[in-house]
C-alpha cells in the first residue's frame, strides 16, 4: 500500500494532477462568471473568493511538512514549491481587485489606504513578505542561497500566514467563526513545528527539499 | 382610528396561543417529534404566510422624495442582504427566510404615547395611502442600491398614537424566534435586534415606514412584513420585521452601537467625512457599477435632514 502510494507520489503525473486541482477554483469562479453568477457585488465576491484560496492555498502548503513525517510520505514535498506558488498566484488576483476596482488604480490612493487602514496594512505586509518566496522558488535559487539559508527565508511564510489569519480577522463585522477556524488550524501547523523542534532540537526538522534530479524538472 | 386605543389583547393573540402550545410541547420532553409535530400542526392551523410574500400592493402616489437614479434589480435587491438572523453571508437571507412566517403580525405602539396600539398588518396597510418612494440605500460596509420602496411616512402611525411630552426618542425592536432564525445563535450580535431615533428624526417626512417594494409586499428577507427605511442614515438603522414601536424618554440602547460602541454610533448618519474605524467612509461601490463613487453627504438627503443636526459635532457624534 505504501509503496503503491509513494509510486503514485513520485510519478510524473502526480505534479500535473496537483496543477489541474489547484487550478480549478479558478476554472470554478471563471464559470461563474461566465453564467453572471458572480452575486450582486462580484468585485467583492472575487476579492473573498481569491482571498479565501490565497489562505487556503498557505495552510495546505504548511501543513506539507507535517503530513510527510505523520504520514511518512517524504515524496509529498515534491509538491510544496508548487502549492506556495499557486497561494502566490491567488494574492496576486485578489490584489488586483483591490488595486484595480477598489483604488482605481491610484498607487496614492492605495499608499495611503496601506497606512491608515490596519486590515489592509497587515494584509499588504503578507503579501509582500510572499513576493521574495516566489521570486526564490526555483531550484536554481536554492542552490544559489543554500539550504540552510533558502530554508530561513521561506519561513517568511508563517509571518505571511499569520498576517492572511488577522487580515480576514480584522475585516469581519461579527460572525468570526471561519477567521477563527482558520486561525485554528494555523496554531496547529505552527505548533507542530514547535514542538517538533524542541522535541528533537538536532535533528532536521522541515528540511529544505531535496534537490535529487527528479524525472519532472 | 379604530387600531389606537379599543384594541385589546384579545384581538392579538394567535402568536402567544401559538408560542405556547410549541412550549408545552416541548417541555413534554419529546422535542425531536414535538418540533416535527408542531410544525405540522401550526401550518394546519395557520396555514404558511403568502399574505406578505409578493402580494402586488396598490400604490397610490408616486413621491416627491424619489431619485431619479438607475434602479437596482430586484434579484439584486433579494439576494444580497444584510439580515443576520438569517445567516451573516449576503447570500444566506434569500435561502434561509423562505419559511419566515410573516402572517399572523402584530406592531405593538407603546411606551410615551397617549393612544398606545397592538396593529395588525390589515390595520398598517389601511393607515395611509401607500406611496412609492426611490431612495438611496448606503450601507457602512461600503456598497449602496437605489430601491423602490413602499410605504408611507413613519410620522402617519407616531402622530396617531399621540406622544406624550415626555417622549424624545423612539425605540425599535425587531421580531426573533430562534426556533425560526437558528442562524442568529452565530451573529455575533445580541438579539432580538433593536434600533432607535431622536423622536424629530422619527418625525421627518423623509423616514419611511416601509411595507414593500418594487410594487409588492416585502420579500421576508428584505424585512418583511413591516420595516423602516431611513436613507440618511447607514443601512442597518433601517430595522427590518418591526414588532414594537416604543417611544421614550431616553436614548434606547442599539444592536451595533452594543457591539461595538467605536464602530457604530447612535446616529449613524451617511458622511465621507467621518471614516468607520477600520474602513473609509468617502467611496461606496454602487451594485452594478465597476468603480467606486463618492459617498454624499447625508447620502445626498441634506437638503431635507442637515437641520436637525444644527450646531451638532458629526464627528463627535457619529
Amino acid at each position: 500500500m505504501r509503496e503503491f502510494l509513494r509510486q503514485i507520489l513520485t510519478s510524473k503525473w502526480s505534479k500535473v494532477a496537483i496543477f489541474l486541482l489547484a487550478l480549478l477554483p479558478l476554472a470554478y469562479l471563471a464559470s461563474r462568471a461566465y453564467h453572471g453568477q458572480l452575486t450582486a457585488n462580484p468585485v467583492e465576491f472575487v476579492q473573498h473568493f481569491t482571498g479565501d484560496w490565497t489562505l487556503r492555498f498557505l495552510l495546505i502548503t504548511l501543513s506539507i511538512t507535517p503530513l510527510r513525517k505523520l504520514l511518512n510520505l517524504p515524496d509529498l514535498i515534491r509538491f510544496r514549491r508548487m502549492l506556495g506558488l499557486f497561494a502566490f498566484l491567488y494574492v496576486c488576483l485578489h490584489f488586483l481587485t483591490y488595486i484595480g476596482p477598489d483604488q482605481a488604480f491610484s498607487l496614492s490612493g492605495m499608499w495611503k489606504d496601506v497606512a491608515k487602514r490596519r486590515y489592509v496594512t497587515v494584509g499588504f505586509t503578507g503579501f509582500v513578505l510572499l513576493i521574495p518566496l516566489a521570486l526564490t522558488s526555483t531550484k536554481a535559487w536554492i542552490r544559489r542561497l543554500g539550504g540552510k539559508r533558502w530554508q530561513a527565508l521561506h519561513r517568511l511564510i508563517y509571518v505571511t500566514a499569520l498576517c492572511g489569519v488577522i487580515h480576514y480577522y480584522w475585516l469581519v463585522k461579527s460572525d468570526h467563526r471561519i477567521p477563527l477556524l482558520y486561525g485554528a488550524i494555523l496554531a496547529v501547523l505552527l505548533l507542530y513545528r514547535l514542538a517538533a523542534s524542541l522535541w528533537k532540537p538536532r535533528s532536521a526538522v522541515g528540511v529544505a527539499p531535496p534537490l535529487k534530479p527528479s524525472a519532472t524538472s | 382610528m379604530r387600531n389606537f386605543g379599543d384594541l385589546t389583547e384579545a384581538d392579538i393573540t394567535p402568536k402567544s396561543v401559538y408560542l405556547n402550545r410549541r412550549q408545552i410541547l416541548r417541555a413534554m420532553g419529546i422535542a425531536g417529534a414535538a418540533v416535527v409535530g408542531g410544525k405540522v400542526l401550526s401550518n394546519l392551523v395557520f396555514p404558511p404566510a403568502t399574505v406578505n410574500a409578493g402580494t402586488k400592493l396598490n400604490v397610490a402616489l408616486k413621491s416627491p422624495f424619489s431619485t431619479s437614479e438607475k434602479m437596482n434589480t430586484f434579484d439584486d435587491v433579494t439576494h444580497y442582504n444584510n439580515f443576520y438572523e438569517f445567516g451573516t453571508d449576503k447570500g444566506e437571507p434569500s435561502r434561509n427566510a423562505g419559511k419566515f412566517r410573516t402572517s399572523p403580525w402584530t406592531v405593538s405602539v407603546e411606551g410615551e404615547v397617549k393612544k398606545p396600539a397592538k396593529c395588525s398588518m390589515d390595520d398598517i396597510l389601511k393607515l395611509a395611502p401607500l406611496e412609492e418612494r426611490i431612495y438611496r440605500h448606503r450601507c457602512v460596509e461600503g456598497w449602496s442600491i437605489v430601491v423602490p420602496w413602499i410605504g408611507y411616512s413613519l410620522n402617519t402611525i407616531l402622530k396617531l398614537a399621540e406622544p406624550t411630552e415626555k417622549a424624545k426618542y423612539v425605540a425599535f425592536q425587531s421580531y426573533y424566534d430562534r426556533g425560526q432564525m437558528p442562524w442568529g445563535d452565530h451573529s455575533g450580535i445580541d438579539l432580538p435586534y433593536v434600533e432607535g431615533l431622536r423622536l424629530d428624526e422619527a418625525m421627518n417626512p423623509l423616514t419611511l415606514l416601509c411595507v414593500g417594494m418594487y410594487g409588492e409586499s416585502l420579500p421576508n428577507q428584505d424585512g418583511a412584513p413591516v420595516r423602516l427605511v431611513i436613507p440618511w442614515k447607514y443601512g442597518f438603522k433601517s430595522i427590518k420585521s418591526i414588532v414594537k414601536i416604543r417611544l421614550e424618554k431616553d436614548q434606547p440602547a442599539t444592536t451595533w452601537n452594543i457591539y461595538a460602541p467605536r464602530e457604530y454610533g447612535f446616529y449613524s448618519n451617511v458622511n465621507p467625512n467621518v471614516d468607520h474605524p477600520r474602513w473609509s467612509q468617502a467611496t461606496e461601490r454602487r451594485l452594478g457599477e465597476l468603480l467606486r463613487r463618492k459617498t454624499l453627504m447625508f447620502n445626498g438627503y441634506a437638503d431635507q435632514v442637515a437641520s436637525l443636526y444644527n450646531g451638532m459635532d458629526l464627528k463627535k457624534y457619529y
